[in-house]
Formats: C-alpha cells, sequence, structure tokens
C-alpha cells in the first residue's frame, strides 16, 4: 500500500488507461523505476442526492499525456476534475495525482487548474491575481517582468492596471490560463477552457496546450469542442451518465476508415464488385465501403472499372471524434443522425 | 503563511470595495457630531436650570453609552455583511474554485478568512472608540473609568458575531448570512433588553430570557461589560431600581465565568465553522 508522498505506480491499467476498479495494492514501487501516472483514480462514485454523478469510474493518465475528457452535459467530468483537485468529496473510490494521494494538499504541489468556472478576486489587479496564486503555490513571487511575460503569453500585455472586475469573460478567462500555467506545473487540469473565447483566443489556446505537450506537460482537457480535443489530445476519455463509456488514443477509437464513391447507375457486374466489399449505399448517391485500407483503394477503384463502372468520385475518409462520440453516446441512433454524421466525414 | 495571506487578502478587499472608506467618512461624521453636541452639555438649559459640571459629566456618560452602541452596531453591520461576501460570496462565484485548488488546506483558508476579518473589527472599534473617548473627554471633560477594558469587550463582541457570520455563510448565501447574524445580533439585544425589565419587576421568568439569550450569543453580554467599564458609577445609583430596565445602562460587570464562555463559544463556533467548510463540496 503507497503513502500519500511516494511516486506510487499503480499497475493493472489497461492500454487505453482505464483502471480496473480495485484496491490500489497493486501499485507498482518507484524504486523499481517505475513513473507514476499523472492521474490514476480507482472505483471513483459520486452522488448528489438522489443524482449518480459519478459511479465507479476508473482512469489513468500518463506522464506527458494529452487527454481528452468527452462526454454530453452531465456526465460527470466537472464532477471528475473537482473530486481530483480536492474541491468535491467522493463517496467511494481512489484517486492519485503525480503519485500523491488525493485529497492531501500535496497531491496539487505541482497541479494548474483552470475551472469552468473562471473567476478572480475582482478587486485585485491581473498581476496580483498571479502574486497571490504564487503565494498559495507556494512558489517564489516573481519579478514583475515575469508577471507580465505570464500574462503577455496567453494575451494579456498592457492590462496590468485594470482590476479584474472590469475584464470581460475572454480575459478573465485568459487569466485563468496564466493562473493554470504559474511555475510551470507537471500536471495541468483545463475545464472547458475556450467557452467564453474568441476564435482567435481558441487558436491561442490550442498553441498553448500543444507548447506544454512538447515540454512534456501533462494536460487533461474537458472541452465540448471536439475538434480542438481532436487536434491536441493523444487519448479520449468519454464519460456518458457517471461512467467510462470507452476511453482510447484517436487511432483506437478513430481507426476505422472508409472510402466513398460515387458511381453512375451500376450494373449487375458492378454490385457484385461492391459487394465483396461490403458496401453499402446511402441513398444520396454515395456508396461506402468501411473499414477499407487506403492501400486498396487503388485495388477497388481497378475492380470497378474492369467491372465496367463509371466512377464520378473516389473519396478515402476516417471517422470523425465527434461521429465517433455520438457512436458511443446514442448506439441506437436518432432519425437522421447517420445522414447528418455523414455529411460531416472529412476526406483524408 | 497561507493564514497570512488570506488574512491581508481580506483586508485588502475591505480596502479596496471601499468598505473601509465608507465607515471612515461615516465614522468622522459621527465624531464630529459628537463633538459638537457633548461641548454644548455644560451650561446647558433645562426645566430645572443650566446643567452643573458634574450633571454635565453624568448625562455625558449615558450618552457616551449610546453612541458606543452605535459604534458597535456600526461594527456590526460591517462584519456581518463583510464575513458573507467574503466567504459565501466567494464559493458562489467560483473565485474559491482556484484558491482551493491549490496546496493549501481549506482550514487555513476560512482561518486566513477570519483572522482578516479579526484585524478588520479590532482596528475599526480601537481607533473609532480610542477617537471618542478624546472628543469627549475634549468636550465635556469626562473620561470613562474602565476605557481600555470597554474597548476589549466591545471587540470580543465584534469578534463574536463575525465569528457567527462566518459560520453562517458556509451555509448560507451572502445576503442571508449577513442578514440572519444581524437580526440575531439584534434579537439578543432586545432579549438581554427584556431580561433587564424582568431584573426591575423581579419577575425570574422574564428575566431568565435575558440570561439565556447571553449564553446562546454572547455580544449582549459583552456589551453590558462595556457598558459597565464607561459608565459612571454615580450613574446607577441616580437611575436607582429602573437601571435594570434601562438598555443603556449596566447593573454589573462580567465575571471570569462567563468571559471563558464567551472565548470557549468563539472557539466551538470557529471549530463548527471549519468543518463544516472543510467538508462541504466546492
Amino acid at each position: 500500500m503507497p503513502t500519500a508522498d511516494t511516486g506510487a505506480v499503480p499497475a493493472g491499467a489497461t492500454s487505453d488507461g482505464v483502471v480496473p476498479a480495485g484496491n490500489p495494492s497493486d501499485v507498482g514501487d518507484p524504486a523499481r523505476g517505475r513513473v507514476s501516472p499523472a492521474i490514476w483514480c480507482s472505483g471513483v462514485s459520486k452522488r448528489f442526492r438522489k443524482h449518480q454523478a459519478l459511479d465507479a469510474v476508473s482512469l489513468q493518465v500518463g506522464r506527458g499525456e494529452v487527454v481528452g475528457l468527452l462526454g454530453p452535459n452531465g456526465a460527470g467530468k466537472t464532477t471528475l476534475i473537482k473530486i481530483m483537485l480536492g474541491l468535491v468529496h467522493a463517496d467511494a473510490g481512489e484517486l492519485m495525482l503525480l503519485g500523491r494521494r488525493v485529497p492531501a494538499p500535496s497531491s496539487r504541489t505541482a497541479v494548474g487548474y483552470l475551472p469552468e468556472l473562471f473567476r478572480f478576486q475582482p478587486w485585485l489587479t491581473a498581476p496580483e491575481v498571479l502574486r497571490l496564486h504564487t503565494r498559495l503555490a507556494g512558489l517564489p513571487v516573481p519579478a514583475h517582468r515575469e508577471l507580465h511575460e505570464a500574462l503577455a503569453a496567453v494575451g494579456l500585455s498592457g492590462r496590468d492596471a485594470e482590476r479584474v472586475g472590469g475584464f470581460s469573460k475572454g480575459m478573465q478567462q485568459r487569466l485563468g490560463l496564466a493562473v493554470a500555467l504559474l511555475g510551470r506545473p507537471e500536471l495541468v487540469i483545463l475545464d472547458e477552457p475556450t467557452s467564453a473565447l474568441d476564435p482567435v483566443g481558441r487558436a491561442d489556446v490550442r498553441e498553448v496546450v500543444l507548447a506544454l505537450r512538447e515540454r512534456g506537460t501533462t494536460v487533461l482537457l474537458n472541452s465540448h469542442l471536439i475538434g480542438e480535443v481532436e487536434r491536441v489530445c493523444d487519448r479520449v476519455v468519454i464519460l456518458d451518465r457517471g461512467r467510462v463509456a470507452t476511453a482510447g488514443t484517436l487511432d483506437d477509437l478513430l481507426g476505422e476508415s472508409e472510402v466513398r464513391v460515387r458511381l453512375a447507375t451500376p450494373t449487375t457486374a458492378v454490385r457484385d464488385v461492391l459487394e465483396r466489399y461490403g458496401a453499402r449505399e446511402q441513398g444520396d448517391g454515395w456508396t461506402v465501403v468501411r473499414g477499407l485500407d487506403r492501400e486498396a483503394v487503388p485495388e477497388l477503384v481497378h475492380g470497378l472499372v474492369l467491372a465496367g463502372a463509371r466512377i464520378h468520385a473516389v473519396e478515402p475518409t476516417r471517422i470523425t471524434l465527434e461521429e465517433r462520440l455520438l457512436d458511443v453516446l446514442r448506439p441506437e441512433g436518432g432519425p437522421g443522425q447517420r445522414a447528418v454524421r455523414t455529411d460531416r466525414r472529412s476526406p483524408r | 503563511m497561507i493564514v497570512l495571506t488570506i488574512a491581508g487578502q481580506t483586508l485588502l478587499e475591505a480596502l479596496r470595495r471601499r468598505v473601509v472608506w465608507a465607515l471612515v467618512v461615516l465614522t468622522v461624521v459621527l465624531l464630529a457630531l459628537n463633538g459638537w453636541g457633548f461641548a454644548r452639555l455644560p451650561g446647558l438649559h433645562t426645566q430645572e436650570g443650566a446643567l452643573t459640571t458634574g450633571e454635565a459629566r453624568l448625562v455625558a456618560a449615558q450618552l457616551l453609552n449610546l453612541v458606543m452602541f452605535a459604534i458597535s452596531l456600526i461594527v456590526a453591520l460591517g462584519t456581518a455583511f463583510l464575513a458573507g461576501p467574503t466567504l459565501s460570496g466567494e464559493v458562489e462565484s467560483g473565485v474559491m474554485l482556484a484558491v482551493c485548488a491549490r496546496p493549501v488546506r481549506r482550514s487555513s483558508v476560512l482561518l486566513g478568512k477570519w483572522l482578516g476579518l479579526v484585524a478588520f473589527a479590532l482596528g475599526y472599534v480601537l481607533a473609532t472608540g480610542t477617537a471618542e473617548f478624546v472628543v469627549v473627554d475634549r468636550a465635556v471633560g469626562y473620561s470613562p473609568p474602565q476605557p481600555v477594558l470597554a474597548l476589549v469587550f466591545l471587540s470580543a463582541q465584534a469578534v463574536v458575531l463575525l465569528t457567527l457570520a462566518l459560520l453562517l455563510s458556509t451555509a448560507l448565501s451572502p445576503m442571508a448570512s449577513g442578514v440572519l447574524a444581524v437580526g440575531l445580533f439584534g434579537a439578543t439585544w432586545v432579549a438581554g433588553v427584556v431580561g433587564g425589565i424582568g431584573t426591575t419587576i423581579g419577575n425570574d421568568g422574564v428575566e431568565r430570557v435575558g440570561t439565556v439569550a447571553r449564553v446562546l450569543l454572547p455580544t449582549d453580554g459583552l456589551w453590558h461589560g462595556a457598558m459597565h467599564a464607561l459608565q459612571l458609577p454615580t450613574a446607577l445609583a441616580a437611575a436607582g431600581r429602573a437601571a435594570g430596565a434601562d438598555p443603556f445602562l449596566s447593573s454589573s460587570g462580567l465575571d471570569a465565568g462567563y468571559l471563558l464562555w464567551a472565548v470557549l463559544w468563539v472557539a466551538l463556533v470557529l471549530a463548527t465553522c471549519l468543518r463544516l467548510f472543510t467538508r462541504r463540496d466546492l
């Protein structure tokens, strides 16, 4: 059993980062050279009166990984993040951040956090907010130049003298990002970091996350902007109704590529070829062959041409993260859902 | 260290939100009016002729109790309405999320808030009380018999009330906690007056109302201790049997047992506050 301050490595995690619920007695020994994961939680449950917000959630985020936390509203994403940070108390389960047991304050020593509800003391200026948080984090208070640089990095240069109470929501969110990045934390948890930002701000945040990844910082990103997650994350965990619905790398989740073919009215010979590939007509003039490697596309086209097909277009595509998310969350499929999703597919 | 940082922030909040400036303006006006009013007491014409110096000092002693009650009310309102926003306001707005996600104990955050409020209340009581004593002394030549003790009791009263307000703000909204704290302060004062009437008319049941109220919330008991330290001993004799029913006269000082209870009360309420704040979900 690890103590609160050992860099313990939970063993038994699967390759997709989901940890089987259970006792962390199977935690590894840091002395054997194994590095503890940045986030490890097992069997975390939380109920708010009649609502089961989290139900035995187990997952793991390795050091240096950028992981997206996805799911519909009310899935429990923010609750899980708050439990990780000791802001909400779990009813059951165990958590460790950077090898330290939650909710001990030491578990948050090298953690930066941008809350979904980002508000800072309105009577302070932005540099004063940063100074306050360096003191709270036990960091050496930075010089004025460093504070200025930290604010400039999130697009708040020249706002040093203004009180935070006068900031727009977007500016406060940018300040929140600067606060989260103070002292170069080992783990950064961003809860909806772009909810109040314009497209330029969203691009800035993307750059920040990519820079953190370059630096080897672990990032847990909760965002409803799936495109954002798809661009910056190595791995995704999808929560639904308080449970881990699925988790894995983007390649695992989006691995199923497909080819869309637009043909003139196919002959029987052409239909035979398509049937061999398991193709399916969509009814909108396109025929879809799922699970076909890109290398096999020329062979398919060759076969169709030999069968006398007149081909208007061939589009190798891959399922989007949004489609995958909807597949997971709505396995039955709603009316018209498939057609809408098909339109969103992006050629690769 | 964290406690002092948060305490400093609480004081800075009071300053930046202009609570301090509002109180300074209010107090300066109060002191100026007091100086003018007290200076007119010696030689003031009444139905029985002009007040003698001795009579003027007697009236000044009673008026001083009234003015100090006004000051204690200002402190009560100030601390109660500061305690609400500084805790539950920050929880509601989300400010507390970023603070408590740092490697700090919530107990340190709460103690820092409490310490900042205590410093604010003590600073105001000591500065305003001392200024008031100087004004009255210059204007009418009256100095209370135990000014330091009076200020200690008034400060203790403020600490009791702000601790209660902090406790309420762990569970209620900023406005509700402020209103309830001031309401309980007023209700206890009224219960004290009722108890005094019970003493005057010799009814144990009515007298007990005041006694119980002073145990449940020691603000009124401490206020009576402050009044006793401020008033002339001859004022009691002049009031006679009706002294007990006079809300601005105190017939006896505070004993050590009651003071100990007041200290214990603050410790218990603060401990409850810590427990509630540490266990609540943010």
